[in-house]
């Protein structure tokens, strides 16, 4: 139960200046522009973009220079802010087979129509921390070499492994909108496009262990990585008013197909299975532990035993989002003085009526020996 | 009902392309590319706000599994414009972010392009944010390219 | 020529969405409704303020049989809402009827669910006459004692229908009758007797 409290209104004005010194810091060091922000911490960015379901690269960059580089404080302004919006609609689903690509790996395939390349990746780098970045120098510049001819083209490894009917096909689009959880309160059991809408904005931590937990035993799916893309794609939208879809722009997207293992059943023949996971900007492992916990939630669609963390919706869906989770938990140090009254005014009673039963005993138990004596 | 004619307001399909083709340059352009092009096509008017240059959302939807039904994978922020010259030709801009100068700039070259005399002009003074994107797309291409892997050669180790 | 949407858009759509609140909130009362605009003949300048200002992507319009005959309306509404028209009366959020006389049975648009009430249809009647302290009797949640209300036209049976409509709460759908300059509302809890 919450019961309001009042005043505090000039030590809160007062705290808030105080934050924004802070946030500033020394200011004998120069301020970060949104735009270096933008450029120079665009993995966070990325990050900030996916879990606060909006693309702007720009105001998260801003939104993390306000929240001092706190990730799920820039989310929640992010999220803040688009509640302030119209919505025009929604656009036509992105064509990730046609993406402009950036990088594209398997751990399936050696050779790749399109190829693989390795784009900006940490994979491979030692993990040394480079003193030379403490100090500014020139700009890096990168290798170029000419693009093969063949690189135009890059089909996704699930249509290679999907002619030879050894991977499950993707279930037909109907024609019906999906569902939103940001319009329609999430219900369960919920379908599997308002799952990956949830674990899209989902915390990347949490979305990581529980995919990390199906690795480990809870709730196992045997994946590999069929293929990773990272790069651009158009987006497109109809507006109600000119009937045809009018290019929006591009936007950066990161895509992991997941190839599972699965036995098949009465009616299907041994199949490979997928998980599918797609982030805003370059999120491969946000895109990766999607795709693990896209597939573990399939559990009982394809009729495997269910009972791991990892393969129960609600459990999911229901703690996955950040925000909620950080507004529950935080929620916590506001303040409860009511509550705690009554609390408080409850123990003192136990503490005396436990002091009164223990101070009775002597009596109460010389008093039942005598019975049982006589 | 949805819709009385549908195929009344939709303009013929090679001309869509074109406009369609207008439409992208003018998103991918900076705004100082639209005021040049406006400024070289000596379009001294300012056309009537059909509606006032607005930000607002696009739900971006992807595909299950890439290639399946579709879901709502997350928000874009989207402005718009919609301007009308004095001859009655209507432009329209819908692009990802927040710059209102812009949208109506491309508004306005969407509703030039419109008028038939000016359209080859319209994608004349387009013509180097088009050049401009396509330098800027060949270079990320070879730097792409420079880190294609070919693991198959590493592992046969023959040759 | 497509005619002009509201010229103050935040400001001109806070004021229709006051109107239908106070409306809505005091069944029988009369609330007045400026709205400055000229939309194509025969959408009424009040059914096109409140379509403005609460139709949008995710509220689908359904327009009656005049309204759909004037491929101008349809394109009016799309340009400036960005609602989707809708044919099936069952889908829309909004229903805009410029002759209301006509109006289908009120059953044939959206009742809501009894754990979503609200995701029910409104509709918009455009009538010509539109008085109150005559007329129906209109008792229930906002009204202090009772309150009289007289609208035309309206269907034939229109007392029976709110009748059931009432009958049926919490599902059901709400009215907004709306006339030159003003516009009052029945919302489904209000019980009306006939005058």
């Amino acid at each position: 139960m919450y019961v309001a409290v009042k005043g505090g209104e000039a030590a809160i004005a007062n705290a808030h200046r105080l934050l924004a010194e802070a946030r500033r810091g020394d200011s004998s060091v120069p301020e970060l522009s949104v735009a270096q922000i933008r450029e120079q911490m665009a993995l966070l960015v990325d990050r900030v973009m996916t879990e606060g379901s909006l693309y702007d690269p720009d105001l998260a960059a801003l939104a993390l220079k306000q929240a001092r580089g706190d990730l799920i404080e820039a989310v929640f302004l992010v999220r803040a802010y688009r509640t302030t919006l119209p919505r025009f609609g929604a656009s036509e689903p992105v064509e990730t087979g046609a993406m402009s690509l950036r990088r594209r790996i398997s751990a399936t395939y050696k050779d790749l129509p399109g190829g693989q390349v390795l784009g900006p990746t940490f994979d491979y780098t030692h993990r040394l921390i480079d003193f030379a970045l403490a100090a500014e120098g020139e700009a890096p510049v990168a290798a170029e070499s000419e693009p093969l001819a063949d690189a135009a083209h890059a089909p996704r490894v699930t249509d290679l492994l999907g002619r030879d009917g050894l991977i499950e096909p993707s279930a037909a689009d109907d024609g019906s909108p999906p569902g939103d959880l940001t319009r329609e309160p999430l219900d369960f059991p919920a379908d599997r496009a308002l799952r990956l809408q949830a674990l899209a904005r989902g915390d990347e931590g949490f979305v990581l262990a529980l995919g990390y937990s199906t690795q480990r035993g809870y709730g196992r799916t045997h994946p590999f990585v069929g293929e990773i893309r990272v790069g651009t794609v158009a987006v497109e939208f109809v507006p109600e008013e000119l009937g045809f879809a009018v290019p929006l722009g591009e936007i950066d997207l990161t895509e992991c197909q997941m190839v599972n293992q699965f036995h098949g059943t009465a009616e299907v023949p041994p199949q490979f299975t997928r998980g599918y996971g797609l982030a805003f900007g370059q999120s491969e492992r946000k895109a990766m532990a999607m795709a693990l916990v896209d597939r573990a939630l399939r559990a009982e669609e394809l009729g495997e035993p269910v009972g791991a963390p990892a393969q129960d919706q609600e459990f999911v869906l229901a703690h996955c989002d950040a925000l909620q989770a950080t507004g529950f938990v935080e929620h916590l140090k506001l303040p409860h003085y009511v509550d705690f009254q009554a609390e408080l005014e409850l123990v003192r009673r136990l503490r005396a009526e436990h002091a009164a039963r223990h101070a009775a005993p002597k009596a109460g138990t010389a008093a039942e020996m005598k019975e049982a004596a006589e | 009902m949805p819709d009385p004619n549908p195929a009344a307001r939709r303009p013929e399909a090679p001309d869509l392309t074109a406009r369609r083709a207008v439409m992208a340059l003018c998103g991918e352009a900076h705004p100082e590319e639209l005021r040049r092009a406006l400024l070289q096509l000596g379009a001294a008017e300012d056309p009537e706000d059909l509606r006032p240059p607005e930000t607002g959302l696009v739900m971006t939807r992807g595909r299950i599994g890439g290639d399946g039904r579709p879901f709502n994978l997350g928000e874009a922020t989207v402005t718009r414009a919609a301007v009308r010259l004095s001859g009655g030709e209507t432009g329209f801009a819908y692009h990802l972010g927040r710059d209102r100068a812009k949208a109506r700039l491309a508004a306005t070259l969407d509703a030039l392009w419109q008028v038939r005399g000016r359209r080859a002009a319209v994608e004349v003074a387009l013509a180097p944010v088009a050049a401009r994107r396509a330098e800027e797309r060949a270079a990320e291409a070879r730097r792409i390219a420079a880190t294609r892997v070919n693991f198959f050669t590493m592992a046969r180790g023959e040759d | 020529m497509l005619a002009r949407g509201f010229t103050d858009p935040v400001h001109d759509s806070q004021g229709v969405f006051r109107a239908v609140m106070d409306a809505l909130a005091r069944p029988g009362t009369i609330q007045g409704l400026a709205t400055g605009l000229e939309p194509p003949s025969p959408l009424t300048a009040e059914l096109a303020a409140i379509a403005l200002a609460l139709a949008d992507a995710d509220a689908p319009l359904w327009l009656d049989e005049p309204l759909r005959q004037h491929p101008a309306v349809a394109e009016f509404l799309r340009f400036h809402t960005g609602a989707r028209l809708t044919g099936t009366p069952s889908e829309a959020a909004f229903a805009l009827v410029s002759d209301p006389a006509a109006c289908p049975e009120f059953g044939t648009f959206a009742q809501g669910t009894p754990a979503y009430p609200d995701r029910s249809t409104t509709l918009v009647l455009a009538v010509s006459d539109l008085s109150c302290g005559e007329g129906w009797r209109l008792d229930g949640p906002g009204i202090r004692g009772g309150a009289r209300l007289a609208a035309a036209p309206v269907p034939a049976d229109m007392v029976e229908r709110l009748g059931r409509n009432h009958a049926g709460f919490p599902q059901g759908v709400d009215l907004i009758l709306a006339a030159a300059g003003r516009l009052a509302a029945l919302p489904r809890s209000t019980r009306v007797t006939g005058g």
